[in-house]
């Protein structure tokens, strides 16, 4: 399942319904992205994501598939959201089914490094000390750059 | 020919698409005329709902996206 969304999320509901569908799995990881409160030591009170409607889905279908056949997972889920959210909203929901935990695991982690770095998303943050587009981090790149 | 843009290029549409222009380097070099920043190798171009490597001939109907680096998903 691959969304991008400006809907809100229950991210305990998309794990059940992905256990379901993942039935028979040895192992299932998932990961929930949330919006921080608090960025650079400035209160966060907002965050916008843009996104592009056609290249950011088809950018983080490609990611899933690549990750299916990378970890041989049975299932993969994406969903993120778009649009104006507030601290502590969920932003993003991955979830991996495979046969063994390691490949649950790392699939997980291995699409986290990937949206970080390649989902066309745009971020806007208002904090206390004013607006700020934000940049890709090294640490981001990093991470990705851990995968080849 | 319709021209979007994204993130923090988003401030300020452009004016009508002078005829001569005919693919993605010279659109990119005649907006960046007025807007140096979209010359930045950083900035990707999509047309059509497809990114592009290079250059990319361009017709009456096509939609250019430019795209700053992403901020992660």
């Amino acid at each position: 399942m691959i969304a991008v969304q400006a809907d809100p999320f229950d991210a305990a509901l998309l794990l059940a319904d992905f256990s379901v569908r993942a039935a028979g799995a040895g192992a299932i990881a998932s990961f929930t992205g949330m919006v921080r409160r608090e960025n650079d030591g400035a209160a966060v009170s907002s965050l916008a994501l843009e996104h592009h409607p056609s290249l950011t889905e088809q950018a983080i279908a490609g990611i899933g598939a690549d990750a299916a056949l990378r970890f041989e997972l049975q299932d993969v889920a994406i969903v993120h959201r778009h649009g104006v959210l507030m601290p502590g909203e969920a932003i993003v929901f991955v979830a991996a089914a495979a046969a063994h935990r390691r490949a649950a695991f790392e699939a997980v982690d291995y699409v986290m490094d990937r949206l970080k770095t390649e989902a066309p998303f745009w971020k806007r943050e208002q904090r206390s000390d004013g607006a700020h587009w934000l940049e890709a981090r090294d640490s981001d790149r990093k991470a990705r750059a851990r995968w080849g | 020919m319709k021209i979007l843009f994204f993130g923090r290029l988003k401030d300020g549409a452009p004016h009508s698409v002078p005829p001569e222009i005919r693919d993605t380097d010279a659109l990119r070099a005649w907006l960046g005329h007025d807007r140096p920043e979209l010359l930045d190798t950083s900035i990707r171009i999509a047309v059509n709902d497809e990114m592009i490597l290079g250059n990319r001939a361009l017709d009456e109907g096509d939609e250019i996206a430019f795209l700053p680096p992403v901020s992660g998903g």
